[in-house]
C-alpha cells in the first residue's frame, strides 16, 4: 500500500516556535522561493551575485535581523537561525551574503563601533544601501589569523595600514571593508579593527577568478598600501583576537541553520525525482538502497533542525557559547555536505546539471565547509574542550 | 477612510493534499497554512488605499486559536489592528458572512473587502452574502486596467478609485471576455480578484513591530451568531489518479488521436 510521504518537520520543531519565528521563516521562504530561485541558476552560471535583490532584501530586514536599533529587525536567534536556513535553501551564496552583511560587517560595528560609527554605517547596511565586507583571512594565514601580518602603525592622529587580505566575499563590492590589523607589539592581542571605506588611497580590490564552489557570491583579494586611515576608523571596543572571534561565532551560528537549508533543498528534489524516475520498471524510491539513502539523509536534517532549535534557545538565553556553536557548524555542514553527495547520486547523471539545485548546492557545501573554522578546526576546538590539551600546534 | 479586510488560515496550496482514509476531512497533520492568497490581495489594496486617503485597515479572521498567525501576518504587512473571532467548529460560507455583518455593524467601516473565495473550499460566496445581510452594494473579483507589470502597480498605487467627494468608489472587475466598470455608493463589498495588485511581504522589523499590535478576541455566540452550519460536507475523496501520458511518433497521430480517443476536436 502507499501511503503519503511525510514531511520534513517529523519532530513538529515548528510547534515549538513563536509566531514571529514562524512569521520571519515564511517570509524569507516567500522571498527565496519568488525572487531568488528564478535567477540562481543564471547567476551561478556568470558567477555573479543579484544585486538587484539587495534592495529587496533590505527593505525585507534581512540585514542584521538579530541586532536591535539602527533600522535592524530586532528578532530573537531562533528567527534569526530560521531566516537563515529558508536562504540558504536558496544558495550558500545568498546566505554569505546576508551572514557578511550582517554577522560580519554590521555586528562587529554594533558591538565594537562608537556612537557615531553605529548611526552613520548601521542604518544604511540594514537597508543594503551600504554593503559591508570582512577582511580576517591572509594569503599565508587562513586556519591561524593570530599569526596575521597586516599592520596598522601609529600614523599622527590616524593609522598607516599595510597588508593583504584573501578569499573576501563582497570584497569588491563591498563601500566599507572591516579590516583587521596589529597594531603595536605585533602580538595577536594587538589585533584591532577598522573602517576601511571603498575609494581610500591605497585600497585596492580584486575579484578572485575561477572557482568552482559558491559561484553565485563574489570574492576577492583586498590590498592596502600605505592606506591612511582617520582616528576614527578604528573600532574602539575590539581588542584582540577575540574581537573578530566573536563576529565568527556570529556567522558560524547562521551557518548551522544555513547548512541545513541546504540539506532540505537537496533532500526534497531527491526525493521528487525517486518518486518519479523509474528503472527496471519501478520507481527508483522502491529500491531498498535509494530509500537507505533517503533515511539517511532524511534523518541527519531531523537531527539538525532539533540542534538548532535548541541552540536557538541556548543564544536567546544568552547561554551559547563557542563551543556550542563550533558543535552545531560542524556536525550540520558535514551532514549536509554528506547529504548532499548522496542526494546527488540518486539523481545520476541529472545530479551533474545544474537544471536541479543538488550539484550546485554540493559544490557549494565545499566551501561551507571551509569557511568560518574548518571542520578539522571546529573538531579541534571541540578536542580542546573535551580533554583540556590543545592541539592547534604551534 | 476605515476599510475592514478578511484573512482565512487555508492549507499552502503547494504540497500535496491528502484526504482522511475515512473521507471525513483532509490530513492538517503536518500541513503547513497561510493567509488565503485572494485576502493577501484584498489586505495589499486595503493598505493601498489607507495610504493613499488615510484612515485605518482593520483585519479580522475567523476560526481556531491558530488563526492569529495569519492574523498577525495582515498587521506585520501594515494593518492597524486584528480581530479573531475564536470558533473552533466547522465554517460555512453563510456562518462567516452572518460574523462578519455583526463585525461591519460594531466598526462601520466605509468598505469592507475580502478575497474573492478562500481557496481551500473555493465557495466564493461570503463577500456576496455579507453583501445582501447588510443590504450593501457589492463587486467581485475586483481587477484593474492596468497590468501588474505596469508602473502603476510599481509605485504601490491602488487599483479601487475613490471617487471625488468619498462617497463612492469605482471598481474595474473581471467578466467573461473583458472588464466592466462600476461605481458603488461607500460603505460596500468588494472582492477581490488575482490581478488587482502583488502583495508586498511581511518584512521581519513590521513583524517585530505587528506583536505589539491590538488583537480583539471575539466569539460568535458574544455576536449573536449561530454557527451551526447549513452546508454539512458529506464526504471528501482525492481526485483520480492521472495516468500516464502517451508519446506519439508525429503531429497526425496527435490529431488522430485527439480526434478518435479524447474526442476533443472534430
Ligand atoms: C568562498 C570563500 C569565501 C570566504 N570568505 C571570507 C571572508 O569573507 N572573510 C575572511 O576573512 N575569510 C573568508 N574566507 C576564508 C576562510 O575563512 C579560510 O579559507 C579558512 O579559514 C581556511 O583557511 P585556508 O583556506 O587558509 O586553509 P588552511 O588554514 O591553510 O587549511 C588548509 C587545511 O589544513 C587544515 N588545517 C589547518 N590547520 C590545522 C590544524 N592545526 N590541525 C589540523 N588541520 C589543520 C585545514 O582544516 C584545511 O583542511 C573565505 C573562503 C572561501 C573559500
Amino acid at each position: 500500500m502507499t501511503k503519503t510521504p511525510i514531511g520534513i518537520d517529523l519532530f513538529r520543531v515548528d510547534d515549538l516556535l513563536s509566531e514571529e519565528q514562524r512569521l520571519a521563516r515564511r517570509a524569507t521562504a516567500e522571498f527565496v522561493d519568488r525572487r531568488f530561485l528564478p535567477v540562481v541558476q543564471r547567476h551561478f552560471r556568470a558567477g555573479t551575485f543579484p544585486m538587484d535583490l539587495v534592495p529587496e532584501m533590505g527593505a525585507l530586514g534581512l540585514f542584521g535581523a538579530n541586532l536591535h536599533g539602527y533600522g535592524c529587525a530586532g528578532m530573537d536567534k531562533t528567527a534569526y537561525g530560521l531566516v537563515m536556513q529558508e536562504l540558504e535553501r536558496g544558495d550558500s551564496g545568498l546566505r554569505s551574503f546576508a551572514s557578511v552583511q550582517g554577522a560580519l560587517a554590521m555586528f562587529p560595528i554594533y558591538t565594537y563601533g562608537t556612537e557615531g560609527q553605529k548611526r552613520r554605517f548601521l542604518p544604511k547596511m540594514a537597508r543594503g544601501e551600504l554593503i559591508g565586507c570582512f577582511g580576517l583571512t591572509e594569503p599565508d594565514h587562513g586556519s591561524d589569523p593570530g599569526g596575521m601580518t597586516t599592520t596598522a602603525r601609529r600614523d599622527g592622529a590616524g593609522f598607516l595600514l599595510n597588508g593583504t587580505k584573501l578569499w573576501i566575499t563582497n570584497g569588491t563590492i563591498a563601500d566599507v571593508a572591516v579590516v583587521w590589523a596589529k597594531t603595536e607589539g605585533g602580538g595577536a592581542g594587538s589585533i584591532r579593527g577598522f573602517l576601511v571605506e571603498r575609494g581610500t588611497p591605497g585600497f585596492s580590490s580584486r575579484e578572485i577568478e575561477g572557482k568552482v564552489s559558491l559561484r553565485a557570491s563574489v570574492t576577492a583579494e583586498l590590498s592596502f598600501q600605505d592606506v591612511r586611515l582617520p582616528e576614527d576608523a578604528i573600532l574602539p571596543e575590539a581588542r584582540g583576537l577575540s574581537a573578530p572571534l566573536s563576529c565568527l561565532t556570529q556567522a558560524r551560528y547562521g551557518i548551522a541553520w544555513g547548512a541545513t537549508g541546504a540539506a532540505i533543498a537537496c533532500f526534497a528534489a531527491a526525493r521528487d525525482y525517486s518518486i518519479e524516475r523509474t528503472q527496471f520498471g519501478r520507481p527508483l524510491a522502491g529500491f531498498q538502497i535509494t530509500q537507505e539513502k533517503l533515511a539517511e539523509v532524511y534523518s541527519e536534517i531531523v537531527k539538525a533542525q532539533l540542534l538548532n532549535l535548541r541552540l536557538g534557545q541556548l543564544a536567546d538565553r544568552g547561554e551559547a557559547t563557542f563551543l556550542h556553536v563550533s558543535v552545531a557548524k560542524r556536525n550540520n555542514v558535514r551532514a549536509a555536505l554528506a547529504a548532499a553527495r548522496t542526494c546527488r547520486e540518486i539523481l545520476g547523471a541529472n545530479g551533474i546539471i545544474d537544471d536541479y539545485p543538488i550539484i550546485r548546492h554540493l559544490v557549494n557545501l565545499e566551501t561551507v565547509y571551509t569557511y568560518e573554522g574548518t571542520h578539522d578546526i571546529h573538531t579541534l576546538i571541540l578536542g580542546e574542550a573535551l580533554t583540556g590539551m590543545s592541539a592547534f600546534g604551534g | 477612510m476605515k476599510i475592514l479586510v478578511t484573512v482565512k488560515r487555508v492549507e499552502d496550496p503547494y504540497q500535496a493534499i491528502k484526504v482522511k482514509p475515512d473521507g471525513s476531512g483532509i490530513i492538517s497533520d503536518g500541513m503547513n497554512y497561510k493567509p488565503n492568497p485572494f485576502d493577501e490581495i484584498a489586505v495589499e489594496e486595503a493598505l493601498r488605499l489607507r495610504d493613499t486617503h488615510q484612515g485605518e485597515v482593520v483585519a479580522v479572521t475567523l476560526g481556531n486559536e491558530k488563526c492569529v498567525a495569519e492574523l498577525r501576518q495582515a498587521l506585520a504587512m501594515g494593518a492597524d489592528r486584528g480581530i479573531h473571532v475564536r470558533h473552533d467548529g466547522p465554517l460555512d460560507s453563510d456562518g462567516v458572512a452572518r460574523v462578519l455583518a455583526k463585525i461591519v455593524e460594531q466598526e462601520k467601516p466605509d468598505l469592507i473587502l475580502t478575497g474573492k473565495q478562500a481557496i481551500d473550499d473555493d465557495q466564493n460566496q461570503a463577500g456576496q452574502l455579507l453583501a445582501e445581510y447588510l443590504h450593501l452594494g457589492q463587486a467581485t473579483f475586483a481587477s484593474k486596467k492596468e497590468s501588474l507589470e505596469s508602473e502603476a502597480e510599481k509605485a504601490k498605487k491602488p487599483g479601487l478609485t475613490l471617487l471625488p467627494g468619498g462617497k463612492a468608489i469605482e471598481v474595474v472587475r473581471e467578466v467573461d471576455g473583458g472588464l466592466e466598470t462600476l461605481a458603488l455608493p461607500l460603505p460596500a463589498v468588494v472582492t477581490c480578484d488575482l490581478r488587482l495588485n502583488l502583495p508586498r511581504y511581511a518584512s521581519l522589523p513590521n513583524i517585530m513591530k505587528a506583536k505589539k499590535k491590538e488583537v480583539k478576541e471575539l466569539s460568535p455566540a458574544g455576536l449573536g451568531v449561530d454557527m451551526t452550519p447549513k452546508v454539512t460536507t458529506r464526504r471528501f475523496a482525492a481526485p483520480a489518479a492521472r495516468k500516464g501520458g502517451v508519446k506519439v511518433p508525429d503531429v497526425a497521430t496527435l490529431v488522430e488521436k485527439l480526434r478518435h480517443e479524447a474526442k476533443v476536436i472534430s
